[in-house]
């Protein structure tokens, strides 16, 4: 595959699979409807006609079930690469994800590995009924074992997925489902940086606005926004949510003195607070204000004419910043 | 099932040969269904037992199910079976003594276990829960590697490839799961390795092995499933588990599932084989129900007086696994007594060494803790670690100074 100026992220991850599995054998979709649908958003699209049922699997909709036994596989020497149909149905296979997937490779000291990525489209912002807009990678964050990663744009989802899939580690990859089919830049022959290093998008110097996902547009439009009121807002995409590049939001705090931490999931127990307290800790002196967050309230997904107001837009992450920029 | 049932069975077939049964394989033979059967529930499951060795020691014939082992092989069942049970009693009084945190005893279920270990084939995988000792045995797993976790210096601790037997699986039913995906695997691979998973009566409620029974099912995997139905979930009996006789589950899954005497190792070896064979061959899973007894408590940690009848255990014991094949042995004239002294010699043997080896098990390094979470390395898990150190370290420094005082 050649260079693209411009390509969805949909079309990207399907890029990423594909490579994957023309580059090693082992590596394995299962999911339910990934093989003829190509997925209900399509991201596995033409991947079991040209891989075939065996590598391209249609499994039972038990996800419980897809999660355990790709875990067998991959005690087998596969790698598999699950896809869960929308977030709020990991659920039933969160046991085997917690207790079996996540410490397997420390119970057998070692001596096991079990390579399994899970993609899980995630967040909201599409208009679904309830169960099709969470964010729930908090949940799986707090697991030791497991690493968790989310792409913000094309690239990244395409070098983030491959990296994924050939490390020896279990995976969760959760794909910003309302940015599927945003386009941006994907050159298939540049240097990808590591998989958990953070990025900065946008330089700034006043505040820094840490996200990742699908929120990492929304802080660039408000940095942008801020630039016309003469605001310069420093923009940190976070790729990696375990672990956690915190060398990288150091840096740009030590500079800015401020920080805003935005995510579509529940301020409370969130990654924001993780962020927060490290940055902290790390950052006591250069601080101007305490660390801020955006993000989801203590409340069940509402409704979707509702989702607008849930989910942190433009203007709340600009009242952050402003809140921040106060002190 | 009830104590009554157990018995009406024993007492009525007589360890005579059944001839009633039409010949057929043991795959149709399982998948027939008993509905629509006049006699009640309990003569449906009499007329399912596999049994090849009365408890009273007489060897019976089944239409279905055949054995031939040479005197060697069944010397050697019987070996197996009692080092394993005195290897477990070992690990019964390290644990009262305090040198291990909990035992879960196999006593009872070692024809089920040596039986069904002693079927496999090198190339074969085992997925067990946390009980299977006796097929670790048969495995070659060193049995002072599964004391570790239960005393708590590490999760598991072998390695699961050498003898190809799992790590011990905690959570009740997870490891059918990975049995069946590695049972696909092997499908995919084009091998005629099988993969035997191991469950209780209890893991039969778990949506885990439902999962796993549809998807072996619907990819036609190479996987055995074998529950030990030792009638108690810790306090539950498995009339709290099930409507129906467990190993009719398999039917609605669309394969077989047979109810072997659990107490019979020839049976067990015999079933156990045959499935193992079905499954190389392409057939699919197939569901095996040991019926058999926990004599011992769930483990240590529980009182089984609580909740089941003494007069139940004693009805048990009558139909003890190793105890039958004894008896059997000496009436073929199989063993002397010569043989039979070097068995219990050699049990001594194993206790003291699985004695010796777990008092002198050392605790872990303190690091330890940060070995092993990741395969390619974590920033915090290396940040935490250091950390960690340093702070150990801290007392070291303390500990010097004190002593250049």
């Amino acid at each position: 595959m050649a260079v693209h100026e411009k390509i969805t992220i949909a079309k990207a991850i399907n890029a990423s699979l594909r490579a994957s599995m023309e580059a090693d054998p082992k590596v394995l979709i299962m999911g339910e409807d990934v093989g003829k649908l190509g997925g209900v958003f399509r991201v596995t699209d033409g991947l079991q006609k040209d891989f075939g049922e065996d590598r391209v699997i249609d499994t039972p909709l038990a996800e419980s079930g897809i999660v355990g036994t790709a875990i067998g596989l991959a005690l087998r020497g596969y790698r598999p690469v699950v896809e869960i149909q929308f977030d709020g149905f990991v659920f039933p296979a969160y046991d085997q994800i917690v207790t079996q997937l996540a410490k397997m490779h420390a119970r057998a000291l070692g001596k096991v590995k079990v390579p399994v990525v899970i993609r899980i489209p995630y967040a909201g912002g599409i208009g679904a009924v309830e169960h099709h807009s969470e964010s729930p990678e908090a949940l799986f964050a707090h697991v030791a074992g497991l690493k968790i990663v989310s792409p913000s744009n094309s690239s990244d989802a395409y070098w983030m997925l491959q990296q994924a899939i050939a490390g020896d580690d279990p995976v969760i990859y959760f794909e910003p489902k309302r940015r599927y089919h945003d386009k941006s830049r994907l050159d298939t022959e540049s240097i990808p940086d590591p998989l958990h290093k953070a990025r900065v998008t946008r330089a700034g110097s006043d505040l820094t606005l840490v996200a990742y996902g699908p929120m990492v547009k929304v802080c660039e439009d408000v940095a942008k926004v801020a630039a016309e009121e003469g605001k310069s807002v420093e923009v940190v995409d976070l790729r990696s949510i375990s672990p956690i590049d915190f060398d990288t939001v150091q840096s740009s705090v030590e500079k800015t003195g401020r920080l805003v931490v935005v995510h579509e999931a529940p301020v409370f127990f969130g990654s924001g607070a993780e962020i927060a307290a490290r940055i902290t800790e790390r950052c006591f002196y250069h601080l101007e204000a305490p660390v801020l967050r955006v993000g989801g309230f203590h409340a069940p997904y509402p409704p979707s004419r509702l989702e607008d107001e849930y989910l942190p837009g433009l203007d709340r992450v600009l009242d952050a910043v402003d809140r921040a920029l106060a002190y | 099932m009830t104590v009554e049932g157990t018995a009406e069975r024993k007492t009525a077939r007589g360890g005579s040969k059944r001839t009633t049964a039409k010949k057929t394989t043991p795959a149709k033979k399982a998948t027939q269904s008993k509905a629509g059967n006049s006699a009640g529930p309990d003569q449906a499951e009499q007329d399912q037992l596999v049994q090849l060795l009365t408890p009273e020691g007489t060897r019976v014939e089944h239409p279905d199910y055949t054995i031939d082992l040479s005197p060697e092989e069944l010397r050697g069942l019987y070996r197996d079976m009692v080092l394993t049970r005195r290897f477990d009693a070992e690990a019964t009084t390290l644990q009262r003594q305090g040198e291990l945190g909990l035992w879960a005893s196999l006593l009872g279920q070692e024809a089920a276990q040596i039986g069904s270990g002693r079927a496999l084939r090198d190339d074969d995988y085992v997925f067990p829960t946390y009980r299977e000792h006796g097929v670790a045995w048969c495995r070659g797993v060193d049995p002072t590697n599964l004391l570790g976790m239960f005393r708590g210096v590490n999760h598991g601790g072998w390695d699961p490839n050498s003898n190809n037997f799992h790590l011990y699986t905690i959570v009740i039913g997870s490891q059918t799961l990975h049995a069946t995906g590695y049972a696909m695997g092997v499908q995919k691979d084009g091998a005629d390795s099988a993969v035997i998973a191991y469950f209780g009566d209890g893991a039969s409620s778990q949506g885990d092995v439902a999962e796993s029974f549809t998807f072996s099912a619907v990819y036609n995997a190479p996987v055995v499933f074998f529950c030990q139905n030792n009638q108690w979930a810790i306090s539950e009996p498995t009339e709290k588990q099930t409507r129906v006789p467990l190993y009719q589950r398999a039917q609605g899954y669309g394969f077989p599932g047979v109810r072997v005497d659990g107490n019979d190792v020839l049976a067990c070896l015999a079933v156990t084989k045959a499935a193992l064979d079905r499954a190389r061959t392409g057939q699919g899973p197939m569901l095996i129900e040991a019926f058999t007894y926990r004599m011992g408590a769930h483990t240590t940690s529980d009182d089984p007086t609580r909740y089941r009848p003494d007069e139940e255990t004693l009805a048990w014991e009558a139909k003890d696994p190793i105890l039958r094949l004894r008896k059997y042995l000496e009436a073929e004239g199989l063993v002397d007594d010569a043989y039979l002294a070097a068995i219990d010699e050699e049990s001594d043997v194993l206790g003291k060494r699985v004695r010796d080896v777990v008092r002198a098990m050392p605790d872990p390094d303190h690091l330890a803790i940060f070995e092993n979470v990741y395969a390619d390395g974590h920033a915090l898990v290396d940040e935490e670690r250091a950390q960690f150190a340093a702070y150990q370290a801290s007392f070291a420094d303390a500990d010097a100074a004190a002593e250049g005082n």
